[in-house]
């Protein structure tokens, strides 16, 4: 069997993706206060050795609205932030990478350089990192350093909208710019502990940065020692040609939304025509297709329950992602199909949690071995290694004598 | 009873104290030395593990110190994963407030609270320095006088975003397709001088509602924002009579704020060194203190009280016949100075150094960071045991030399004695760490000093 390169990640968000889904989980509705609710899904992705979870977060509540708060209290609401349930679920897990969300917006790129090399350091080499921008006023308002005007989200081409995405990604690229170069700025081998001289590093491989940017100015070197990894792989969820920049330019791995393999094959022509222009050398990026799933034994009984799930929300759930409603066979199908149109991977949105996540791992997963297309066990080592990334070479590492 | 001892770990930090050319010194970094001194900790029934912070490498003569050990994980990263392998010690950070807004921090530590199931304590520091600026948007500059309003009105919005969702407001009911009520959970409005925000958080009420506050400042508005902010105060007063003083001060300051003397626990930052006889700890004392006083480290240490380049003078010849210069730019960055008055000090130090025969090093041993308790387990146990008792402590942040294992002896030796005096717990009776502490449950939000 050749060796499989199918990558499957599973998002986790509240306890499911769909807004009714804490109505029908088997979970308590607030099970997503605690810890053990984390460690469990993880626990349950990585008996299916998938390459990644990821955790969504954002800087204001949840809501049914892209601009701001909705008010409704019919859905769930309230998250904790998501860097922290990565670390905390570190120790647990072994070999699945942790891939938590974070704005840039309104963050410091000092902090979340150190924060994402720090769960590099605690997992041992499982780190990823989501960054996202913050465009709504309502999430300006809760920093109050400066004004966001915010957009309607139905006129998503007026110029004032698309000035202000341009600005925000144009942000968000300075900030992935300066949390690479400060995970760079510590070398391997900067630690000596030379007693014969009293010296514990050897500051000649500590660098400054020195990054000037409109938006922040920062000096470094990082706090913390280069990760395990050395660059923690960066991922992106992008819908359109200035997140498909974005992540050409800054990502290792990109999600993309597409509603069929046709469409996911003109997605991944765009993709690689995005790494020409943003002059990529590096890796080229890994493209997982988000897809939402509510999967169960027949394709009758899927529906049911997703009709039973839009009912109780008295609306028929869409999303940003296609949302697949059939058998975990019907799905491999799907998975098959879509892989050979180009992408790489998938990052699926569990409908129900942890209902759907167990099915993914019980039946997707079996499935997919069977068609030889994915792992069947982990072959150890990091996040980089079980995505294919090579490892990264140091931009302050002297090159080697030719 | 007996007043109760409270007990926490410091993770050795990056200054002298912390010996790394010791063959016992382990990684300041990799994750298994904090599982190792948490563990150990809690092994001990110790009321929680504490982490400093830094936010840029210290420099010295324009450079980046390398003496020391250099570089440590991100705080909140560190303790939300000691989260995972713990149970009952509390996990507090040192998080400064002048490079971070409080609706990040604040659901930050609320996160950290819930996942922890309560055990969450943030030791609140400011910065008024430029220098650790430069690694931050706002660019660091703060006035000094504004450091404690920062630090008092950061205390104040955390504690409105931690209690913005009412105790009820997840009511969850499937049946009634009823998640929140009311609709506007964890709303919350704040306009003062130094944050003007409103919105919604976030994170529901966490189990201790307010993290535990810590703080360490020691200047009359540090004391002031302790007696009526925090919890409890890492102080820095390792005599009895000092302690005293320092213990009968901030305890008074607290009825001001309608708050009982119990309610602010007082614990100072202490070393101790053990042996089977007294004569064997001095010995290691004097031992240890060589380590953390190597020669580059000695000229380091008197520069910082002469304020001038003295890295051509022998570690083991004579003091500077020169006086320092105070007035001069600061050659140290990133760090507080070693004193208050450097010329009161030189005079001191060559007075000494002259009476006893001492070249530089072995007068800075003799000067600087001598062990709090040296002895015999027994003379250590009762030592801290009448430090408590006489109110000069409610009990110790301990700063063990060596990483990780340098707690393993405190514990095996010294915690089984204090606890056949009847003055620390033998098992944990809490959940978090409010209850270990012996804080009443989240207090209501505090009246700011003018």
């Amino acid at each position: 069997m050749s060796d499989p390169t199918l990558h499957l990640a599973v998002a986790l968000d509240g306890l499911g993706w769909h807004p009714a889904a804490w109505r029908l989980s088997c979970a308590e509705p607030t099970a997503p206060l605690h810890a053990h609710w984390w460690s469990g899904l993880a626990a349950e992705a990585e008996r299916g050795t998938l390459d990644l979870l990821t955790i969504e977060d954002s800087l204001a509540l949840q809501s049914s609205r892209p601009d701001g708060p909705d008010g409704r209290t019919d859905q769930l609401r309230g998250r904790l932030d998501a860097v922290q349930i990565a670390a905390r679920i570190a120790p647990s897990t072994r070999h699945i990478g942790l891939v938590p969300t974070t704005s840039v917006t309104h963050t410091e790129p000092f902090h979340l350089s150190t924060a994402v090399a720090t769960l590099d350091h605690v997992s041992g080499g499982r780190a990823g990192w989501r960054p996202r921008v913050s465009g709504t006023s309502a999430e300006a308002r809760h920093f109050g350093r400066r004004d966001i005007p915010g957009f309607d989200p139905h006129r998503l081409d007026e110029p004032a909208t698309v000035r202000l995405v341009d600005e925000l990604f144009a942000e968000a690229t300075d900030a992935v710019e300066v949390v690479r170069w400060l995970w760079d700025s510590w070398q391997d081998d900067a630690v000596i502990r030379d007693v014969a001289t009293g010296r514990f590093i050897d500051r000649d491989r500590l660098h400054y940065i020195d990054f000037t940017g409109r938006w922040f100015s920062v000096k470094g070197p990082s706090i913390v020692p280069r990760p395990p990894q050395g660059q923690p792989p960066v991922a992106v969820l992008a819908h359109a040609a200035t997140a498909y920049a974005f992540a050409a330019g800054q990502a290792d791995i990109v999600f993309v939304t597409p509603a069929d393999a046709g469409q996911a094959a003109e997605i991944v022509t765009e993709v690689r025509a995005a790494e020409v222009a943003a002059g990529r050398t590096g890796p080229p990026l890994r493209i997982l297709a988000d897809l939402g799933v509510v999967l169960d034994e027949t394709p009758t009984l899927a529906r049911r329950r997703r009709d039973r799930l839009d009912d109780l929300d008295d609306t028929e759930h869409a999303s940003d992602a296609a949302i697949f409603t059939g058998t975990p066979a019907l799905l491999a199908d799907l998975v098959a199909d879509w892989h050979r149109a180009g992408v790489d991977g998938f990052r699926l949105r569990p409908a129900v949690l942890p209902d759907d996540l167990t099915t993914i791992v019980r039946a997707l997963v079996p499935a997919l071995r069977d068609r030889g297309l994915f792992r069947h066990r982990y072959p150890g080592g990091t996040l980089r290694d079980l995505l294919g990334l090579p490892e990264p070479v140091n931009r302050y590492a002297a090159p080697s004598p030719a | 009873m007996p007043k109760q001892i409270i007990l926490a770990a410091h993770f050795p930090g990056v200054n002298n104290t912390t010996v790394w050319s010791d063959p016992a010194s382990g990684s300041q970094i990799d994750f298994a030395s904090f599982v190792h001194l948490a563990r150990t900790a809690e092994r001990g029934k110790f009321d929680f593990l504490f982490l400093a912070e830094g936010l840029r490498l210290r420099e010295q003569r324009g450079q980046i110190h390398d003496l020391d050990v250099v570089g440590r994980p991100d705080t909140l990263t560190v303790l939300a994963a000691l989260a995972g392998v713990t149970t009952h010690l509390g996990l507090a950070g040192t998080l400064n407030t002048t490079f971070r807004e409080p609706y990040e921090l604040a659901r930050q530590l609320a996160s950290l609270d819930h996942l922890s199931g309560g055990r969450a304590a943030w030791n609140v520091v400011t910065s008024s320095d430029a220098f650790t600026g430069e690694n931050f948007r706002r660019g660091g500059y703060l006035d000094r006088s504004l450091r404690y309003q920062r630090a008092a009105e950061f205390v104040q919005t955390a504690r409105e975003l931690w209690e913005s969702w009412a105790p009820d407001a997840v009511v969850a009911d499937r049946a009634a397709g009823r998640y929140l009520d009311p609709a506007d959970a964890g709303a919350f409005a704040h306009h003062g001088d130094q944050f003007d925000i409103a919105g919604h958080f976030t994170v529901p009420r966490s189990p201790q509602v307010h993290p535990v506050i810590l703080q360490a400042g020691d200047s009359p508005e540090g004391r002031e924002f302790a007696a009526s902010s925090a919890d409890a105060i890492f102080s820095r007063h390792g005599t009895l009579e000092d302690g005293q003083q320092f213990y009968r001060d901030v305890k008074s300051r607290l009825a001001r704020y309608g708050r009982e003397p119990d309610h602010l626990k007082i614990i100072p930052g202490v070393t101790f060194v053990l042996g089977d006889t007294a004569a064997e700890a001095q010995e290691r004392a004097h031992h240890i203190r060589r380590q953390q006083v190597s020669p580059q480290t000695a000229i380091l240490l008197l520069e910082q009280v002469w304020n001038r380049d003295l890295s051509g003078y022998d570690p083991d010849g004579p003091l500077p016949a020169e006086d320092p210069r105070p007035d001069d730019d600061s050659i140290i960055k990133g760090r507080t100075r070693l004193t208050d008055d450097p010329i009161v000090t030189a005079r001191r130090w060559r007075a000494l150094a002259e009476a006893k025969k001492l070249g530089i090093r072995d007068l800075i041993i003799e000067v600087t960071g001598r062990q709090s308790f040296i002895g015999t387990p027994q003379h250590v146990a009762e030592s801290m045991d009448h430090f408590v008792q006489t109110d000069a402590a409610d009990g110790f942040i301990l700063v063990p030399h060596l990483t990780p294992g340098g707690l393993d002896e405190f514990v095996d030796r010294v915690v089984p004695l204090l606890q056949d005096r009847g003055v620390f717990r033998t098992e944990y009776t809490g959940t978090t760490l409010r209850e270990h502490l012996g804080l009443p449950a989240a207090r209501p939000l505090p009246v700011v000093a003018a």
